[in-house]
């Protein structure tokens, strides 16, 4: 029996998309109510699929009821059903944020590309289709191209440029991937591929490969791999804070991506072909990770540091693919969690930083002291603790679930030397601009930023919340991570779960 | 056949990355297009070139080519045309905005942050 579950998460924010655009002639207030109950909605549904997820298995969907191989397949497994819902849960906390500073009053059609955003973002992580993909990473890139340029300005417009170049580029490399895959494998359903990749002929491996390695290309241009990452500070720093904050899950679509399609391809099944993409993804990721350090150290604004910041945790991720194992799966799993929430935080303190300090925005100089610098100085510790790694929030859990795992890797010397030290150069840019920030005030002139809204501020502490809440229910949630961990381990699970769906019969 | 149309899919692909480095919006633009036109012929090709055939089953049929690459061509057509467009639009809105067509709209830029970083010295 074909399931449901994978479709709806799909489905639900395409027609918000298309009632945001209908309700427009009611006014703003009208798109506001509709976003905030698609979305509200998005993350209840979400909560239920994750739940449907942990009960049995692989959930497969057949679109017009073609079986496996010939048709497009929707697959829900736990690691798609955990990345369904930070994002749903990241989108609701943007989405308030956008709608109590005004952001979405900046120009037209906020709404409608926010729900486009997440029908792309959630068709990504459902699909088990290689073209497929790439159609939705255009759906989910083209409503980012709106968000990301939305309210408009100069670095804005420019960021936006090289943004939308770069992803160009990579759209139509991503297709010469597709093509020569399907040249060699004569399909392109990914659970088929991987089926195939041990018949695959001594002469094509050489091709197979030279696809795999371009398709790496791709996903590390949306994950901002090194030395891929050059558009993101640029295009994240100069965006509105609602839309970066929604972007913190954007870079992890990279990441899943090749942790689906690579990981499934080429593991265990695939013969000679096995595993060659995890010594690039490793060695890549702690390359990225320092190069990101380096970036929250030269950073001359908060924004920027908190691009650099979010590369950083990319780049931890990174790390934890390369590792291949269960256990490092399930702590990056932790640790995607914590990051893309976290790192949604920063940007949005950041924003209130900015507008607590009127002229002097978010550049790290000496500027007058900004009203209720003792609230925003407490935020920013809690958020400077979390991101960097430190005891007692998420971040440093997720660490250290991470260095377990990589214990007894052959590379554990580097993979330890590289997070620990990245770590200590993100510690000390944040212990440095804080200190710039809240104490190193000049009463020369006068403060001419405004007073900060109780319903702005409430949205950052409650998302902020979410780094103790992580810690305490550590238990639970670590044991979720590790039965999807689990789960994704088992390819044949994957591959016969979608091969071997019935179609659906009428009675 | 088969070298007519990879010489044709390699010097498309060579011109596009050459005019994709160029420093400009509109050899970009040209360049990318030129890229997208690349990796349609690509993708057709991958389907193995024939001559003739039909693509859908019919009993007059004396053999079959993919019909595969031909839907896979056509979604990344629609795809590349809507994104050069927009493309195009916001090429002359940087254009506008910056007042020179240089993709990293250097000098404008520049002027702009200026006054500010003489605001951070009082």
């Amino acid at each position: 029996m074909s399931s449901i579950w994978p479709v709806l998460p799909v489905l639900l924010p395409l027609i918000g998309g298309i009632l945001a655009l209908f309700t427009r002639v009611g006014g703003l207030n009208w798109q506001r109510a509709v976003n905030l109950t698609m979305t509200v909605a998005l993350v209840v549904l979400t909560v239920k699929t994750l739940m449907v997820a942990g009960n049995s298995g692989h959930e497969v969907y057949l679109l017009g009821n073609w079986l496996a191989p010939f048709g497009i397949v929707l697959v829900l497994d736990q690691l798609s059903a955990l990345l369904l819902l930070v994002t749903a849960v990241l989108a609701l906390f943007a989405l308030l944020y956008a709608i109590s500073q005004d952001t979405d009053r900046q120009g037209e059609h906020f709404h409608v590309l926010y729900q486009i955003q997440l029908f792309g973002l959630n068709g990504a992580f459902l699909t088990g289709d290689l073209f497929n993909l790439f159609v939705f990473f255009e759906v989910l890139l083209l409503a980012s191209y709106g968000l990301l340029l939305h309210g408009g300005g100069r670095l804005r417009t420019k960021g936006g440029l090289h943004y939308v170049v770069i992803n160009l580029v990579g759209s139509s490399l991503f297709l010469f991937a597709v093509g020569t895959l399907y040249g060699v494998l004569g399909t392109l359903n990914i659970a088929d591929m991987a089926d195939k990749m041990a018949t695959v002929s001594p002469a094509d491996q050489g091709i197979v490969a030279a696809a795999a390695m371009l398709l790496l290309v791709v996903f590390g241009i949306k994950a901002a791999m090194f030395p891929l990452y050059l558009w993101l500070p640029g295009a994240y720093a100069h965006t509105s804070a609602a839309v970066a904050a929604l972007f913190a899950i954007m870079t992890k679509v990279g990441l899943y991506a090749i942790v689906r399609v690579h990981g499934t391809l080429f593991g265990e099944q695939a013969g000679a072909l096995a595993g060659l993409h995890l010594d690039v993804v490793l060695w890549l990721g702690m390359l990225t990770l320092l190069l990101g350090a380096f970036g929250v150290f030269a950073a001359r604004g908060l924004k920027e540091q908190a691009a650099f910041l979010v590369l950083a945790s990319v780049a931890t991720l990174l790390i934890g693919i390369g590792i291949n194992q269960a256990q490092a799966l399930s702590a990056s799993l932790y640790y995607l969690l914590h990051s893309t929430l976290m790192g949604a935080a920063f940007f949005l303190m950041a924003d209130l930083i900015a507008r607590g300090r009127g002229s002097y925005a978010d550049r790290l100089r000496s500027a007058p002291p900004m009203s209720q610098a003792i609230l925003l100085g407490s935020l920013y510790l809690v958020a400077a603790i979390s991101i960097t790694g430190m005891p007692p929030l998420s971040g440093f859990f997720g660490k250290v679930l991470l260095l377990d795992a990589a214990l007894g890797h052959p590379l554990q010397v580097w993979i330890f030397s590289a997070i620990l030290l990245g770590s200590l150069l993100m510690m000390i840019a944040m212990a440095r601009s804080g200190s710039t920030l809240f104490y190193q005030v000049n009463t020369d002139t006068h403060n001419d930023g405004q007073t900060q809204k109780s319903s702005a501020l409430a949205v950052v502490v409650a998302l902020l919340l979410i780094s103790p809440l992580m810690v305490i229910s550590a238990g639970p949630l670590t044991a979720l991570t590790q039965q999807a961990a689990a789960q994704y381990v088992d390819r044949d699970g994957y591959i016969n779960a979608v091969l071997q769906q019935p179609a659906v019969t009428r009675e | 056949m088969e070298w007519l149309v990879a010489i044709v899919i390699g010097v498309m692909t060579a011109s596009g990355v050459y005019l994709v480095l160029r420093a400009r919006t509109f050899p970009l633009v040209l360049g990318l297009t030129l890229l997208s036109y690349a990796v349609n012929v690509f993708l057709f090709s991958m389907g193995r070139l024939q001559v003739g055939q039909a693509a859908i089953i019919s009993p007059e049929a004396s053999g079959y080519t993919d019909p595969l690459p031909q839907a896979l061509v056509l979604t990344a057509i629609v795809i590349a045309f809507g994104m050069t467009a927009f493309l195009i639009v916001l090429a002359l809105k940087a254009r506008s905005e910056l007042g020179n067509d240089h993709v990293d709209g250097m000098s404008y830029v520049a002027e702009e942050q200026a006054p500010k970083s003489k605001a951070d010295q009082t």
